[in-house]
C-alpha cells in the first residue's frame, strides 16, 4: 500500500460519505453543504490524476460559483418543504435497482482487459498549461468547441436573466 | 549554503538527514516536512496579525488626526494582546434558531481561505510552500472558498440583517472576482507561466512599471474583494450594524476580525509578488534571506498605501459599487489585456528599452483615455440630472396694501 | 501506483448515488444537486481515461472535454435555478410533484 493509494482511499471514503449524506439529509442547506464537501473530494481526485488546471477550475467554477448559486436559491425559497428520500414511496425499490445497476456496470467493466493498467509517468513538458491554451485556439485543435461553448454561455446568460426577471404587472 | 544566507534550506536538509537516519522511508520524511511547513505557514501569519492590528489602529489614528491606542505599553504595542485576551474569554452566544453547522463553519472557512494563499507565495527564491504551476488560479480558487464562508455566516445566523449583509457581500465578492482574474492574466502573459515562482523570478523590471493599468485594476479589485473601505458595504457599521457577522461573539468574531486584517496583508503580499517583483532585489539570489526581507519591505509599503486608501475615502453605495465594477473595471481590464498583448507581440522580447517604453506608454495612454471617458460620462450624467430637477422659483404672493387693512380694523 | 479500476469504481458509485438523489427527492433544488453529482462523476471518468490512455501521447482531448462539461454544467445550473425561482414566485412551491399542470 503506497502512500498515494492510502491517500486515494481516504479521499474516496470521504467523497462517498459526503455524497450519501447529501442524499439522506432532511434540510436542504445541509444537503448543499455536503455536496460542497463532495466536490472538494472530486477536486482532490483530479489533483491525483495530475490534471492541475482541471482541479483549480473545479474549485473556482463548482464550489466558487455553482455551489454559491445553489445556496442563493435555497435562501430565496426558504419556506419550501424539507423532504427526505423516504418521501418517495418506492425508495427501497429504487435503491435496490440502483445497486443492481452499479453491480452490472462494474461486472461489465471488469471484462475489459486493460482495466488494471497502471499510469505511466508524464514528463514536465507534457503537463504544461500553455499546451491547453494553445489547443483551445488552434484551428486544427479545439477552437470550434471553444467558440461554441462561449455562444452557449451567452445564450444561458440571456435565458437565465429573462426567465428569472420579475416582470411588472404580472399577477401573482 | 551557510545558515546565515539560507536558513530555511539549511534546516530542511538537516531535518532530512536526521529523519532519514532514524530509518523512515523518504515518502514519510517528505510528508513530515510538508506538515511542518504547513504548520509554520499557518501559525506565522496568525502571529503576524497581532502586529498588523496594532499598525492599522495606530496609523489609522494618525490619518484621522488622533493618537490611536497609547495606554497599554509604549505607543500602545500591547493593546492587541489586551484585545486578544478579551476576545478569548468572551462567552459564545449562539442565537436561537441558528443552524449550528453553518454558524460554526463560517469563521473556519473565512480564516482558512486567507491562510491558504500563503502556501503558494514565494517568500524567497528557495523558501516557498509549494510550487504548483497554476498558482495564480489557486489564489482565485481560495478566495472563492472565503466567499462561501461569508454566505454561510449570513444564512446561519437566523437574523434578517445578517441575511441582507450576506446577500450584498456575496454579490460584491463574486462581481469583483471578474476584473481581478482579468488583471491577473496580464502578468501571466508577460512572464509566460501561471506559477508564482516563475512570475516573481521573471521580473527583472517590476511589472508595475510595465503594465500600470493592470496593476491599478488588480489593486482596486483586491480592496473590493477584501471588503475594506471604500468597498466596505459588507460591514457597513452605520447601515446594517456589522452585516453578516452581527451574531458572532468571542473568538468566532475574532476569527472574522483576524481574517479581515490578514486578508489585507495577504492582498498586499500577492500584489508585491506579482507586480512589484516579489523577492527580487540587489543580492537576493545569492542570499535568499535578503529576498524575504525585500518582499516584506515591499509588502509593508503596499499595506500602508492600502491603509491610506481605507482611511481617506468614503463608502460606496451598492449601485455605485456595481457600476464601478461592470462599467469601469471589467472593460478596463479587458482593454489592458488587449493593449498589452498587441504591444507585447509588436516589440522585441526581453527587457529592452523599446519594449518597456512601449508598454508603459500604451498603458498610461489607456488610463488617460479611461479617465477622459469617465469624466465625460459623469458630466453627461450630471447634465441629465440638472434638467430633471433644476431649482424652481418660488412664487410669492404680493403683500396687501396697508390702507385696506386699516379700513378693516376701524 | 493506483490502478485504473479504482478511479472508475469511484466514479460509478458517485454516479449511482446521484441517480438515486434525482429519483427519490421531491424538492427541485435537491434534484439539481443530484444532477451536479452525476456530472462530476462523469468528469472523473473522463479525466481518468485521459490520464491513463491519452496523456502519454500528448493528446489533450480529455481535458478539453472536461472543460466543455464544466461549461454545460454551469449553464444548465444557471438556467435551471432561474426557472425554479420563477416557478416559486408564481406558485410558492418547488416540490416537483406539485408542478403537474401539463399532466393529461
Amino acid at each position: 500500500m503506497t502512500l498515494m493509494q492510502v491517500i486515494f482511499l481516504a479521499n474516496a471514503l470521504v467523497t462517498i460519505f459526503a455524497a450519501l449524506m447529501m442524499v439522506t439529509s432532511r434540510k436542504l442547506i445541509h444537503a448543499a453543504l455536503w455536496l460542497v464537501l463532495c466536490l472538494f473530494g472530486v477536486a482532490a481526485v483530479f489533483g491525483m490524476l495530475e490534471a492541475s488546471f482541471i482541479t483549480i477550475v473545479q474549485i473556482i467554477v463548482y464550489i466558487g460559483a455553482i455551489a454559491i448559486l445553489i445556496l442563493f436559491a435555497v435562501m430565496l425559497t426558504q419556506n419550501a418543504v424539507d423532504d427526505s428520500y423516504k418521501g418517495n414511496r418506492r425508495w427501497l425499490m429504487t435503491g435496490l435497482v440502483a445497486l443492481l445497476a452499479l453491480g452490472g456496470t462494474l461486472l461489465a467493466l471488469f471484462t475489459w482487459p486493460k482495466v488494471a493498467s497502471l499510469s505511466t509517468a508524464l514528463t514536465t513538458a507534457q503537463l504544461d498549461i500553455g499546451l491547453i491554451g494553445q489547443a483551445l485556439v488552434d484551428p486544427q485543435g479545439y477552437v470550434i468547441p471553444f467558440e461554441v461553448s462561449s455562444l452557449l454561455l451567452i445564450a444561458a446568460l440571456i435565458g437565465a436573466i429573462y426567465v428569472g426577471m420579475e416582470r411588472k404587472g404580472e399577477e401573482k | 549554503m551557510s545558515f546565515v544566507a539560507d536558513p530555511v534550506t539549511f534546516i530542511i536538509d538537516w531535518l532530512q538527514r536526521v529523519l532519514g537516519g532514524w530509518g523512515l522511508s523518504s515518502g514519510w520524511v517528505q510528508f513530515i516536512l510538508f506538515a511542518l511547513g504547513a504548520i509554520l505557514l499557518t501559525v506565522g501569519p496568525m502571529l503576524l496579525t497581532v502586529g498588523l492590528i496594532w499598525v492599522e489602529r495606530k496609523l489609522g489614528g494618525r490619518f484621522q488626526d488622533r493618537l490611536g491606542p497609547n495606554r497599554v505599553g509604549p505607543w500602545g504595542v500591547f493593546q492587541t494582546i489586551a484585545d486578544m485576551l478579551k476576545i478569548f474569554t468572551k462567552e459564545y452566544i449562539t442565537p436561537i434558531g441558528a443552524d449550528k453547522v453553518l454558524y460554526n463553519l463560517a469563521p473556519i472557512l473565512a480564516v482558512g481561505a486567507v491562510l491558504g494563499v500563503w502556501a503558494v507565495i514565494p517568500l524567497s527564491s528557495t523558501i516557498f510552500g509549494t510550487n504548483i504551476n497554476v498558482g495564480v488560479l489557486y489564489i482565485m480558487a481560495v478566495g472563492a472558498i472565503g466567499e462561501l464562508g461569508v454566505i454561510l455566516a449570513g444564512l446561519g445566523s437566523n437574523n434578517k440583517y445578517a441575511l441582507l449583509g450576506g446577500f450584498r457581500a456575496v454579490a460584491q465578492l463574486i462581481s469583483y472576482e471578474v476584473p481581478m482574474v482579468l488583471a491577473l492574466l496580464v502578468p501571466v502573459m508577460l512572464s509566460g507561466s501561471m506559477g508564482l515562482n516563475d512570475i516573481a523570478g521573471a521580473q527583472k523590471v517590476a511589472y508595475v512599471f510595465l503594465v500600470p493599468a493592470a496593476a491599478l485594476v488588480f489593486f482596486i479589485a483586491a480592496i473590493a474583494e477584501n471588503g475594506r473601505a471604500p468597498f466596505d458595504l459588507m460591514e457597513a457599521d452605520s447601515e446594517i450594524v456589522a452585516g453578516f457577522n452581527i451574531e458572532y461573539s468571542g473568538l468566532k468574531f475574532g476569527m472574522f476580525y483576524v481574517a479581515d486584517f490578514l486578508h489585507a496583508f495577504t492582498s498586499a503580499l500577492v500584489f508585491s509578488t506579482i507586480f512589484l517583483g516579489g523577492w527580487q532585489g540587489p543580492g537576493a539570489e545569492q542570499y535568499p534571506i535578503l529576498g524575504f526581507i525585500y518582499l516584506m519591505i515591499k509588502t509593508v509599503i503596499v499595506y500602508v498605501f492600502l491603509l491610506g486608501v481605507r482611511f481617506t475615502l468614503p463608502r460606496f453605495r451598492i449601485d455605485q459599487m456595481m457600476a464601478v465594477n461592470w462599467k469601469l473595471l471589467t472593460p478596463l481590464a479587458m482593454a489592458a489585456i488587449l493593449v498589452t498583448a498587441i504591444v507585447d507581440k509588436l516589440t522585441p522580447g526581453g527587457f529592452g528599452l523599446v519594449r518597456i517604453v512601449a508598454l508603459l506608454v500604451s498603458n498610461v495612454g489607456l488610463l488617460l483615455i479611461t479617465n477622459w471617458l469617465v469624466g465625460a460620462y459623469v458630466r453627461a450624467h450630471r447634465a441629465r440630472r440638472q434638467v430633471v430637477s433644476g431649482p424652481r422659483t418660488v412664487v410669492v404672493a404680493p403683500p396687501k396694501p396697508v390702507s385696506e387693512a386699516q379700513e378693516v380694523n376701524a | 501506483m493506483i490502478p485504473l479500476s479504482w478511479f472508475l469504481i469511484l466514479s460509478a458509485i458517485l454516479f449511482i448515488i446521484g441517480l438515486f438523489a434525482v429519483i427519490t427527492r421531491k424538492n427541485s433544488i435537491a434534484i439539481l444537486l443530484g444532477i451536479e453529482l452525476m456530472l462530476n462523476a462523469a468528469n472523473i471518468n473522463i479525466i481518468t481515461f485521459w490520464r491513463y490512455l491519452y496523456a502519454p501521447s500528448g493528446n489533450l482531448d480529455g481535458i478539453i472535454l472536461a472543460l466543455m462539461v464544466f461549461v454545460v454544467a454551469a449553464a444548465e445550473t444557471a438556467v435551471g435555478l432561474g426557472l425554479i425561482l420563477s416557478v416559486y414566485r408564481r406558485r410558492k412551491t418547488v416540490v416537483a410533484d406539485d408542478l403537474d399542470t401539463l399532466k393529461g
